[in-house]
């Protein structure tokens, strides 16, 4: 379909602190015991995009997350690895790995989502309305944990009230407006100009951008070239993409097609009555309405695909996220985990071993190899492969990361245990993060602390 | 359904009137000179119309219509499926006579003239008396269906020479076109038939020639003409022109056949349930279809609108075969960005000349083949989205008759490149061209002070108001439009933005505002042989009130957009768009006071895309080969369609 998927799979995120590190890059981080970009993978396998670029910041991470790559999905994908140099950011990603992109439109997926959105979704109105660039906005997931509510009292990790502040035209279809949510204060400037042409725009706070857009490759690379300060694909590209979409500088297609025609008078006279023929046809955008007003600017699209709210949509930014997918996946959202689930709606490695009077409850997931001993409650919680849990140990809304040890008597509620971590004897924790390797001393209790080496 | 049709059986079917008809009852008080009055155009089609009506002569008070031509309206149907059958459907009785002048043309007067233009049973007897037998039996057999190989042997043995070359050189023609796989290994049903009867008249004929032609002849029959066909296969393109219309006639019988064969079926009846399931199974959109249906249209599919797009946005990268530039079009069509005739067959066209471009013959493929059967698929996703309009059907047939036609020794980038110019000439010149020329038949029709009205948004007449804009001509422009496309407001912004005047209604005034018009031009979606013209819904009932009002109403429409077929109600064949935009008013939530409604069993939306004008209320049809009646669309759908193929 003449489409190039980048995946751009970051590297280092200051938001995870805890959880990342230079063992474990963000794509690598584990969902339910998967790397969070297999997600990713296998949404865009499972729609048949089989030719992926992944875009890794740091030559290190590249080479882990190349080395998974290769080892997960040999005979499946195509993929190539690109590392680029740490903090360019999105737009300094694509422009380094510019000269390899080649089709017509390029189609860009933020590594760190887990979603069932599909992506076709997007490059279908990107062409139907040959748009410079179509982004994907969703509904805002419901932060913070449910019904149980274990972290609640954690600022650090809690969502700002909005994220993006997106404005649309009448129809849904035209992006007109976009802001991080954050950055606005108190006032904003809005296009007059675009305001006008479209005549109303719907201010929403309760969609945010997905991460997922379509550029058309022409438009993308001229603005990269052109504006060597942006940095992010987020903030710089894409407001400067919407912001000058009735006085465009970037090309668009229309215009070559007329150069083309040039050659003949007899030719370029058809190819005017055609292009005529067609746009009349067609009902015409507030762009191509503004543009017939105004003979000489030039416009181009910024169109939106809005998600259908049953979809699922997470992005793993944030370590409330982490918790959040964490939980969806092997709860509600469990069709994406892949796994199948047992009778009692959680997943126990049949290699796993469990010591009597121990009890895992529903949406729970025990890795392979891992050894839990007597009289122990396992709620909502993920324990990857490897681990040793101690007897009474009590594990509620947590994620336990590989080869992690939890002594004896302790009780975990909304933390995350990263790989490597022990815990020992009557540890109480309390939405803290234990980095990777990390030891808790025995006996202390602990709340909404992080446990880092400095 | 049953309980419905069977009173109606009982009234005279010759005048059922479905469509638009003022008037139905015969009134015998209607006189020659009224007659003569309303008819001025069809009788000279290029005299201007306008001076012998006068609008305001009638003495008519201002809302009331008149019934008008009382008689004919009354006739017409009957008049109309006539002629239109003889052309569309039998190639036999009608149209024979035509192509029998071609071969007399040439030579001398054929003693078995008189006999022609009968059936193969009753050439045999009186042509066994004389010497033009061969020639005779085998162009009736020809005529009948196909091959008629059987027979030109025999006239070759029969025949003086001068003429049994002719007639070969002709058989061999018509059979290059007809099969131009080997005629051996494909025989259809109707092609063996064909034979055989061809065979059996043979074997009359020789009876009464009292067994001159020697027994044998079935067994040398196939390999006597294949030596014949042989030969003559280089000389065929160059031939080609010049035996065009005798070929196109003899073309009748396997062509159509081929058609129904080639494209999905045009008018599937959607309350034939197996077949629906059928072709559900098949299809590439999910589509499920709207529940509430009004009873009569329940033979068009109508699906619930909003529920394809998203599904097949979402499969936009698990359609492999389907070629992008397809795709987009489909999808536009689906979701409504592109309408009107012209564009969507512009967009087609241009699409299929992608695919053409970034064709190439798969191993152990022949590309005719394996290129038609891509397009048609191609073709079956587009119907899908949107049911084909009668302009596009004719432009598929145009690109899968130019397929099949590449010879070949032509390697496959010529192929393509033959190809893909044969696409863009046909935009050019039956399209573009076509318009062109459209409008400069029209200008002439427009004068000083003419107060023109328009309905929606047909290219054609934007075109003709804009270049007599600029030929400084001084006119009003009337815009008559209707919910819920609303596509005359799009005109009227690119008139004004000329500085043409305006003035601008709704199709509920158009009684009122018509005693100012002077002409009413319209467009049309196609031509039905019978003059029927079948345009955006709303067109005919603009059309009757301009007859009413003794207002001359000129269709613009190409010829490329013409068709065989006869129709005498917009319900046989139609399309049903979205009911939720007759239901809904965009933007004005507060009066949508349906709301909750669309399910409700007693409740059914029909929002209807076409209807059908019947010939009676038109004065004029302007295409590209000049001004003619709507009675002389047969003509030129005989003289001028076939020769699209060919071209």
């Amino acid at each position: 379909m003449d489409f190039q998927v980048v995946i751009l799979a970051g590297g280092f995120s200051s938001n995870l602190v805890p959880l990342v590190s230079k063992e474990v890059p963000k794509a690598l981080l584990p969902v339910a015991n998967r790397p969070v970009l297999s997600y990713v993978l296998d949404l865009l396998e499972s729609n048949n995009l089989k030719d992926l670029i992944v875009v890794v910041e740091g030559e290190d991470a590249a080479l882990k997350v190349g080395g998974w790559i290769s080892a997960a999905c040999v005979d499946r994908l195509h993929v190539e690895v690109a590392a680029v140099a740490e903090n360019v950011g999105t737009a300094g990603a694509l422009r380094a790995i510019a000269h390899h992109l080649t089709a017509k439109d390029i189609l860009i997926v933020s590594g760190d989502i887990v979603s069932d959105i599909p992506p076709g979704a997007v490059a279908a109105t990107h062409r139907r309305h040959d748009a410079a660039v179509t982004v994907m906005l969703c509904a805002q997931p419901v932060s913070g944990p449910s019904e149980s509510g274990g972290s609640s009292g954690k600022d650090k990790t809690k969502k700002p009230a909005c994220e993006d502040i997106v404005g649309l035209d009448s129809w849904k279809q035209f992006l007109l407006y976009i802001a991080k949510g954050t950055e606005i204060k108190k006032d904003t400037r809005v296009k007059k100009s675009i305001l006008c042409a479209a005549g109303k725009m719907e201010l929403r706070s309760d969609l945010m951008d997905s991460h997922i857009y379509a550029f058309k490759r022409s438009v993308l690379q001229e603005v990269l070239d052109q504006k060597p300060a942006f940095r992010s694909l987020k903030q710089d590209v894409l407001p400067y993409l919407v912001r000058t979409q009735l006085r465009s500088d970037v090309s668009s297609d229309q215009n070559n097609v007329e150069e083309i025609g040039n050659g003949k008078d007899n030719m370029q006279n058809n190819e005017v009555v055609l292009s005529q023929i067609l746009s009349n046809a067609s009902l015409p955008s507030f762009h191509q309405v503004y543009e017939s007003g105004l003979d000489s600017r030039k416009t181009h699209k910024c169109c939106v695909y809005i998600a259908d709210e049953s979809k699922f949509f997470v992005r793993l930014n944030s370590i409330q996220a982490f918790m959040d997918v964490n939980r969806d996946v092997i709860g509600d959202a469990n069709h994406l985990s892949g796994y199948s689930f047992s009778a009692h709606h959680n997943i126990v490695h049949p290699s796993a071993e469990l010591g009597s009077k121990t009890t895992v409850g529903p949406h729970c997931m025990l890795g392979e190899g891992s050894q839990v001993g007597d009289k122990c409650s396992v709620k909502r919680s993920v324990i990857g492969r490897h681990c040793r849990i101690g007897s009474n140990v009590k594990i509620v809304n947590s994620v336990v990361m590989d080869h992690a040890t939890i002594g004896d008597g302790c009780s975990i509620q909304g933390s995350v245990i990263c790989s490597n971590a022990q815990l020992q004897e009557r540890v109480t924790l309390r939405d803290c993060q234990v980095e990777a390797g990390y030891i808790v001393c025995a006996g202390g209790e602990h709340k909404g602390e992080t446990f880092a080496r400095k | 359904m049953e309980s419905r049709r069977n009173p109606r059986a009982v009234v005279d079917p010759k005048v059922r009137q479905v469509g638009f008809f003022t008037s139905s009852q015969p009134d015998s008080s209607s006189t020659q000179q009224q007659q003569q009055q309303t008819d001025p155009i069809p009788a000279s089609a290029s005299s201007p119309p306008v001076s012998t009506i006068s609008p305001s002569g009638n003495s008519l008070s201002p809302v009331m219509i008149p019934p008008p031509r009382l008689n004919s309206s009354d006739t017409f149907p009957l008049r109309g499926a006539a002629a239109g059958a003889s052309s569309a459907v039998s190639p036999s009785s009608f149209s024979y006579s035509n192509r029998r002048d071609f071969p007399d043309g040439s030579t001398t007067a054929s003693p078995g003239r008189h006999s022609r233009g009968s059936f193969v049973k009753s050439s045999a007897p009186v042509a066994s008396s004389l010497p033009g037998i061969g020639m005779d039996s085998m162009a009736a057999a020809k005529s009948s269906s196909v091959p008629a190989s059987g027979l030109t042997t025999v006239s070759v043995v029969t025949m003086p020479p001068g003429l049994a070359e002719k007639a070969s050189g002709m058989e061999v023609q018509s059979d290059q076109k007809k099969n131009p796989k080997s005629l051996k290994e494909k025989t259809t049903k109707a092609e063996r038939r064909a034979i055989q009867e061809a065979q059996r008249a043979a074997k009359a004929a020789a009876k009464a020639d009292g067994g001159k032609v020697p027994p044998g002849t079935s067994a040398s029959v196939a390999s006597t003409s294949v030596k014949v066909a042989k030969p003559a296969k280089p000389s065929t393109q160059k031939n080609e022109v010049s035996v065009a219309a005798g070929v196109t006639e003899k073309k009748g019988g396997p062509s159509e056949k081929d058609r129904k064969k080639d494209a999905p079926h045009p008018r599937m009846q959607y309350d034939d349930e197996s077949r629906v399931v059928k072709a559900k199974r098949r299809a590439v959109v999910k589509q499920t279809e709207a529940k509430n249906r009004v009873e009569l249209f329940r033979h068009l599919p109508q699906y619930e609108h909003g529920t394809q797009l998203p599904d097949l946005e979402t499969k936009f990268f698990q359609l492999d075969p389907m070629h992008p530039a397809v795709y987009k079009v489909g999808l536009q069509y689906l979701s409504g960005d592109i309408s009107g005739g012209n564009a969507r067959c512009i967009a087609m066209l241009q699409a299929f000349q992608e695919v053409v471009k970034d064709y190439s013959t798969p191993p152990e493929k022949n590309l005719n083949r394996d290129m038609t059967a891509k397009i048609s698929s191609y073709v079956s996703f587009l119907i899908e989205c949107r049911p084909l309009s009668i302009s596009m059907g004719n432009a598929i047939r145009f690109v899968k008759n130019r397929i099949a036609k590449l010879p070949i020794t032509l390697s496959e980038s010529e192929a393509k490149a033959a190809l893909q110019s044969d696409i863009e000439r046909f935009i050019n010149d039956k399209i573009i061209g076509a318009d062109m020329v459209i409008v400069k038949h029209a200008v002439t029709k427009i004068r000083d002070g003419d107060v023109l009205l328009t309905y929606g948004s047909p290219t054609a007449v934007e075109m003709i108001l804009l270049h007599a804009h600029e030929l400084k001509k001084k006119f009003r422009v009337l815009v008559v439009d209707s919910r819920p496309k609303l596509e005359g407001q799009l005109l009227l912004r690119r008139l004004i933005k000329r500085g043409i005047s305006c003035t601008y209604t709704h199709i509920n005034a158009i009684s009122y505002i018509m005693h100012e018009v002077t002409k009413v031009f319209l467009g049309a979606s196609s031509v039905l042989s019978n003059g029927t013209v079948y345009s955006r819904v709303g067109t005919a009932c603009v059309a009757m009130v301009a007859s009413a009002f003794r207002v001359p109403v000129l269709v613009c429409c190409e010829a490329y957009k013409f068709h065989e077929r006869v129709q005498l109600d917009s319900i046989c064949s139609n399309e049903l768009g979205d009911p939720n935009a007759i239901s809904k008013v965009h933007g004005r939530e507060d009066i949508n006071y349906l709301d909750g409604l669309t399910n409700n069993a007693n409740l059914q939306f029909l929002n209807l895309m076409y209807d059908a004008t019947p010939s009676d209320y038109i004065s004029m049809i302007i295409t590209d080969y000049g001004m003619v009646p709507p009675t002389s669309v047969p003509v030129i759908v005989r003289e001028y369609q076939k020769e699209h193929l060919l071209v």
